[in-house]
């Protein structure tokens, strides 16, 4: 069972078609169930009973979330493998330490994948769907794997099987969702 | 922790057709739609707007129940985004909406200029369609009771024989085989069909066409509808 966590504004907002019900899809024709919840229910969950976590993304006007950073700190220590996706990659950033800095992006861009890994596979360079107003600088016990260090576009935990991107892989990289549920 | 927000008052991008009418309930379901948005385009090969019998949304917006905003445009590449955001923001003034929803599914072109123009109006752009599954998304349509007719197509392999007839679970069949066979997008993202809505469960008249004509040529044609009504439900 895989976790969905909606950062967006509210419980079941318009957004949530928008940016949960496509990762979902996807997912569950990988062959996964999955369980949606909004960030606010978390407290009332045990996060570790699942066998991963997806943080998902929001509208480019939402971040309400960045108000409830706090509701995150399970994440240091839930020992399962979490996958933060735009909004997601800033909360986990923000939870290690690193700071959301204004970067926006609105459309596909070029991606520099620089260092190998589970969830993107060899250095090279692919096209993603960007929708942010915010990014999140590097937190120090984080690997860059995509983009630079003035802008990430992906990074890992060196430890743990915790990563963010920056972008949107249910826009022509649902590949990147696929490898995440076999991790 | 408590999250309460007040419904956002939207404007839905409105071109009659299923993506925009099925994007318009789904709004309502959560928020207060304010106003329809419906550009008139005088070009009928825009890369942003619908265009055949796009003169009917207004006895749409009548059904419906809700005050269309109208512009025209010449439809010209990027001036007619110029005037898409002209239309925002006169619905923003006129009907107070801070928000925008789009029936975009795939097109990554659309979307991306109509998150532009929201950011730039200080507006939030909603797109409940994002991505969906377009099999499972006409099944929808059909299971919510929106009665949808096809009025333009536009690739091989579609004949005139698509044109004015309404989509049925043993059409969307159909249209699930063309995509396997020749790659067509199901719901017609690729500009492949176009559909008009005549009635639905947030309709509270349906639409009657009492006369209409087809135009077809060469795997591209149009049902003109000449006389069309409102009818009590």
């Amino acid at each position: 069972m895989i976790l969905l966590v909606d950062l967006c504004i509210e419980k079941d907002s318009l957004s949530k078609y928008e940016f949960v019900h496509p990762i979902a899809d996807t997912i569950e024709r990988s062959g996964f169930s999955v369980e949606i919840r909004h960030y606010s229910e978390l407290a009332r969950l045990m996060p570790e009973k699942f066998d991963k976590i997806i943080l998902c993304g929001t509208a480019l006007k939402d971040n309400y979330y960045t108000k409830h950073i706090n509701s995150f700190s399970w994440i240091k220590c839930c020992g399962t493998p979490v996958l933060g996706i735009c909004a997601g990659m800033q909360v986990i950033g923000s939870v290690f330490g690193g700071r959301i800095v204004p970067q926006q992006a609105i459309g596909l861009e070029a991606i520099e994948i620089i260092r190998a890994s589970a969830l993107l596979g060899e250095p090279r360079t692919i096209d993603g769907y960007h929708l942010h107003n915010f990014a999140v600088t590097v937190p120090d016990d984080f690997l860059l794997l995509a983009g630079c260090d003035a802008y990430a576009e992906a990074f890992k935990h060196k430890i743990l099987s915790i990563y963010g991107i920056i972008f949107h892989p249910e826009v022509r990289n649902r590949w990147i969702l696929e490898r995440f549920t076999n991790l | 922790m408590t999250w309460t927000h007040d419904l956002v008052k939207l404007g839905v991008l409105f071109s009659g057709g299923k993506d925009s009418v099925f994007a318009t309930y789904r709004a309502m379901q959560r928020n207060q739609v304010a106003c329809l948005i419906t550009l008139i385009s005088q070009n009928p090969d825009s890369y942003m707007f619908h265009t055949p019998n796009i003169q009917r949304t207004s006895l749409q917006a009548e059904a419906l129940g809700l005050p269309l905003l109208s512009r025209p445009t010449l439809g010209e590449k990027e001036k007619e985004l110029q005037d898409l955001e002209a239309a925002i923001a006169d619905a923003r003034d006129e009907y107070g909406i801070e928000g925008v929803v789009t029936g975009a599914i795939e097109s990554v072109y659309q979307a991306v200029r109509t998150q532009r123009i929201c950011q730039a109006l200080d507006l939030w752009c909603f797109n409940p369609l994002w991505q969906i599954n377009q099999v499972d998304y006409l099944r929808q349509l059909l299971s919510e009771g929106f009665q949808v007719i096809i009025t333009g197509v536009f690739a091989y392999p579609f004949d005139a024989s698509w044109l004015g007839q309404e989509l049925t679970l043993e059409c969307v069949c159909r249209l699930e085989e063309l995509w396997k066979r020749y790659k067509v997008s199901p719901s017609g993202e690729g500009g492949e069909l176009e559909t008009m809505v005549l009635d639905g469960p947030i309709f509270q008249k349906r639409l009657e066409i009492l006369r209409s004509s087809r135009s077809y040529c060469n795997f591209s044609g149009r049902l003109l509808i000449e006389e069309i009504r409102l009818v009590d439900k």
